[in-house]
């Protein structure tokens, strides 16, 4: 057919309202099809448009053929959150082709290969059929080349009807293949193909339109993991050891990256010790022996590595032992959905491993607090002499999200109390879990020190605060309610909650982690659609400081969002909280693997309400 | 002012044996830990290594125990069950300028902790790693191990009638670079051999065979003193020089494989078994299977290979320990973050 456009008639004419740098772009395709590629290239171009951007990979447990959907969402009003339904559909998978189609909400539009004839199954959206592989083979001689290269002709189409600039493709598809140039000529050539065809055959019927902005100026794109490599790095770690699972691996890919460039000696000598553990067992193992002996040390994993990691993690608690243990965590229980998001390890982390044991838990809610909170885990491990933990998600740790840069720490680095064998002269000795200086941390000898009082004898057994085994009740006793002093004092000393908005509301929101994003998105949409005006304190640490309980006590009903089914957040709240005020608590759960989304919250919110 | 008592004999760095002891040992009377120890003190003290450069690394069980008693000056780890391999590792990764004795037990190695323990053989880390081997479980009172012969009894009658696991030649297998057995009862062999393990460089493993009087001790058991005495037969006879020893000339070389060690000490190897050669890798481990198939006990130093890359060869750590790195070091400056952040906007 001449004009190309078959689906004309079909729809409810021309939109007169254009819709401008706010909507969402669901990319189905087939994983391991290298779809990757192009959904950045489409992704980074609009950043690079001055729109604010998120992406977000939605794929299977599976090396290839399984359906994979990449969301691209564009906000002008900078809203990153999953957007619960995406008005574009990008169909490149025949397997999943009509059932996106139907997700698509009315007057959305769908570009797709043509022979699935799509606009059959829709009458209500916008369709765009293109011969995607006529097209690829015609520009792609070699037919193993042209799975991928058919993703390049997508990211032309798009580009055409959207009425992205060229240019700005061109120069980030150049970036992401720099130095290739074949490869780039080639990928570029899919592009132009795509673009070429959109604008000789597809009349633009759709109300869709990225329009350049300057809302990224100055801003970066990162993903989660290699924020926390990067903090790591710029932390100091030298002992990283680790057992690959999904999704955290990639931490440990980008941290060993940045050690392999900017921690070897000008004669090639390593500052650092990266270890493929056996299992997660001997992962911590690593990490503790090492902490022990005065390396800043650690590992990252996920749920089932994390249970795995139980029995050491109490050794590190009672024999007082600094370690940093990064959990990205995925979705539960079991092996759960391994590359869908979840926060759901929040109480066995709090609680990890047999008898009374608890650990301090970090809680970043940004690419950016990934940073900053992964350089604070290791200061916070060597002061408080224990295990930290920094709670991730797959959303946060493997998605891309736009962020200011990150600033250099303004601090040295915390080293924690450790003797040195001068120190001892003056002393005379010590004791290593005697509580000296009232704030419930002993200090410790490093192996090694040259000096006759240097040495002490660490273990999981009964400890008198020599360091000494007993079972004597008595000694038992002081130095576990030791133990609960040092932890009651974290409060104090972990990263502070954020107060994002609080006025005089009745109603408070707290949060943690990932969810944030979403959570910002609902209070503009209480606020518009039901005239309320909510507060919304973020929560960034385990155990909780004090303004949590303040902010609990100033408002009436305080609803507590978190991505699991049991209320893990609010049920450590219920612990920590005195009676009277448990009863405030409310909940609003997203627990389906997706990234939460704003509709969903603010939908379970207006229930609970009554609105 | 009293008369000082004839003065304490002094090691060749000016310490009396007395600052390697430990504590007073809380295992029974006679069990062969103690005389382990006993053994461990004699080869620091006779090496000459510093205590304070020393790091105690244990496991749980009886064996785990026992760094309590020697060498009080050095700092020790006693971790959690089967996993004083990877508690080690991540010690020495820390701190590798370090002297790391690990004591562990038959259960602690060959059945919770065999994951970490063939891991740790095949990383070649630079450590002494000891079996306290008694075939059994003292501390939860006389179950089976691991290393337990086929047919051995327990003092109930129960037969064991699953094969044991050599752990030596599993270690020779694995990569370790340094693997014998003993017997806690041979004072002379297990002193050399102590000795030369803390003259190599990469993983010592030591299989020594160490009754346990309380469940082990009986008739039927093939771990037990009596059974020792009469079927121990060593492969070779282990001599020790150290590199500050003079060198006396007292064997005829046609009967000695002497091998050079790390520290330029020499272990000479005197040859009872044939032509045994504990350079032979496949020998090695052929030669154990052998006398385990004959009901043979063999001692000695089974596999010794000096050149293979150590774990901190391999990861080409720096000559410091990691662990007292400065910030100057550790901490890349802000031109680096600079950077970073430039390539991602």
């Amino acid at each position: 057919m001449a004009t190309g456009d078959p689906a004309l008639g079909k729809q409810q004419g021309t939109s007169s309202t254009r819709v401008i740098n706010d909507f969402s772009i669901n990319v189905s395709t087939v994983n391991g099809s290298g779809s990757q590629s192009a959904n950045n290239v489409l992704m980074k171009s609009i950043f690079g448009l001055g729109v604010p951007v998120s992406g977000k990979n939605l794929f299977p447990s599976n090396i290839a053929g399984q359906p994979t959907w990449f969301l691209i969402r564009a906000s002008k009003d900078g809203y990153v959150a999953r957007k619960r339904d995406s008005e574009i559909l990008v169909a490149l998978n025949p397997e999943t082709a009509h059932d996106d189609v139907q997700a698509l909400p009315s007057g959305g539009m769908a570009i797709y290969e043509e022979n699935l004839k799509l606009d059959q199954a829709r009458s209500d959206v916008f369709c765009y059929p293109v011969p995607f592989d006529k097209l690829t083979a015609s520009i792609c001689p070699e037919v193993k080349l042209r799975k991928l290269v058919k993703n390049m002709v997508y990211v032309g189409v798009v580009a055409q009807l959207l009425d992205i600039d060229m240019a700005v493709v061109e120069s980030n598809l150049r970036r992401q293949f720099a130095k290739k140039q074949k490869v780039f000529d080639l990928n570029f050539g899919g592009v132009k193909a795509g673009f070429d065809y959109a604008q000789a055959h597809l009349t633009k019927q759709d109300p869709f339109f990225i329009e350049k902005m300057n809302k990224t100026d100055g801003k970066i794109i990162i993903d989660g993991n290699a924020a926390c490599g990067m903090g790591a790095v710029f932390a100091g770690v030298t002992v990283v050891a680790w057992y690959p699972i999904t999704p955290s691996t990639s931490v440990i890919e980008s941290t060993t990256d940045l050690l392999k460039k900017l921690r070897v000696t000008p004669d090639g000598k390593a500052t650092f010790a990266v270890v493929q553990a056996e299992d997660e067992l001997a992962a911590i193992g690593m990490v503790l022996g090492a902490g022990w002996a005065g390396a800043r040390a650690m590992t990252s994993t996920s749920g089932p590595g994390m249970s795995l990691m139980a029995e050491f993690c109490g050794l590190g608690y009672y024999a007082e032992i600094p370690g940093v243990i990064i959990n990205v965590q995925r979705t539960g229980p079991s092996t759960g959905l391994p590359t869908r998001t979840q926060q759901s390890d929040l109480l066995s982390a709090a609680f990890l491993s047999h008898g009374d044991t608890r650990h301090p838990i970090l809680l970043p809610g940004s690419v950016k607090e990934c940073f900053e909170l992964t350089l604070a885990a290791f200061d916070l491990a060597e002061r408080l002499q224990t295990p930290v933990f920094l709670l991730t998600d797959l959303d946060l740790g493997m998605n891309n999200w736009i962020s200011e840069p990150f600033d250099y720490p303004s601090k040295p680095l915390d080293r924690g109390k450790v003797l040195t064998a001068e120190d001892l002269d003056r002393l005379g000795g010590f004791n290593r879990y005697r509580d000296v200086d009232g704030d419930a941390i002993g200090w410790r000898t490093l192996p090694g020190t040259r000096h006759p009082k240097a040495s002490y004898f660490t273990r999981g057994s009964g400890h008198t605060d020599a360091a000494q085994y007993t079972e004597n009740p008595e000694e038992y006793q002081a130095v576990m309610d030791r133990l609960a002093r040092k932890f009651e004092n974290m409060r104090k000393l972990l990263p502070a909650p954020v107060v994002v908005k609080n006025g005089n509301s009745k109603i408070g929101f707290l949060a943690f982690g990932s969810t944030d994003c979403a959570l910002i998105e609902c209070l503009d949409q209480i606020k518009q659609r039901h005239g309320l005006d909510a507060d919304y304190l973020r929560i960034r640490a385990f155990p909780f400081a004090q303004a949590i309980h303040d902010f609990v006590a100033s408002h009436e009903r305080v609803y507590v969002v978190e991505q699991n089914r049991d209320a893990q957040l609010a049920s450590l709240l219920k612990l920590d909280l005195p009676a009277a005020l448990v009863t405030r608590l409310r909940s609003i759960l997203h627990y389906n693997g997706l990234p939460v989304d704003a509709e969903s919250i603010t939908t379970q919110f207006a229930q609970q309400e009554g609105l | 002012m009293a008369t000082a008592a004839h003065a304490p004999k002094l090691n060749h760095i000016g310490l009396p044996i007395l600052d390697y002891r430990g504590g007073k040992s809380t295992l029974c009377a006679g069990c062969g830990h103690n005389a382990i120890s006993e053994r461990i003190i004699d080869a620091l003290y006779e090496m000459g290594v510093e205590p304070e450069r020393v790091m105690k690394m244990s496991g749980i069980g009886c064996s785990s125990k026992s760094p309590a008693y020697f060498l009080s000056r050095s700092h020790a780890f006693n971790g959690v069950h089967g996993r004083m391999p990877a508690i080690s590792t991540g010690a020495v990764l820390a701190n590798h300028t370090m002297t790391t004795i690990g004591v562990s037990g038959d259960g602690d190695t060959a059945s919770i902790g065999m994951g970490q323990f063939v891991h740790l053989m095949r990383r070649n880390l630079p450590m002494i790693y000891i079996i306290e081997d008694n075939g059994v479980y003292g501390l939860t009172k006389g179950q089976f191990s691991a290393t337990a012969d086929l047919g051995s009894k327990l003092k109930t009658g129960v037969v064991n009638d699953l094969p044991a696991i050599d752990t030596c030649a599993l270690a020779i297998q694995l990569g370790a670079t340094f693997v014998g057995r003993s017997f806690s009862g041979d004072k002379k062999q297990l002193l050399s051999m102590l000795k030369a393990a803390l003259a190599h460089k990469g993983t010592v493993m030591l299989d020594v065979i160490s009754p346990c009087v309380t469940f082990n001790d009986h008739e039927g058991s093939t771990k037990s003193y009596k059974f020792m005495q009469e079927n121990d037969e060593p492969i070779n006879d282990v001599g020790f020089v150290a590199s500050f020893d003079e060198i006396a000339v007292d064997y005829d070389s046609g009967e000695i494989f002497e091998v050079e060690m790390h520290d330029g000490s020499n272990l000479r190897l005197r040859k009872l078994h044939e032509d045994y050669d504990p350079t032979d890798k496949a020998n090695a481990v052929r030669t154990l299977m052998e006398a385990q198939d004959n009901d043979e006990i063999l001692t000695g130093v089974f596999y010794i290979d000096t050149e293979k890359p150590t774990f901190i060869d391999l990861l080409n750590i720096v000559d410091e320990p990691l662990a007292t790195l400065p910030e100057s070091i550790t901490r890349p400056p802000k031109s680096a973050l600079d950077t970073l952040m430039a390539a991602l906007k």
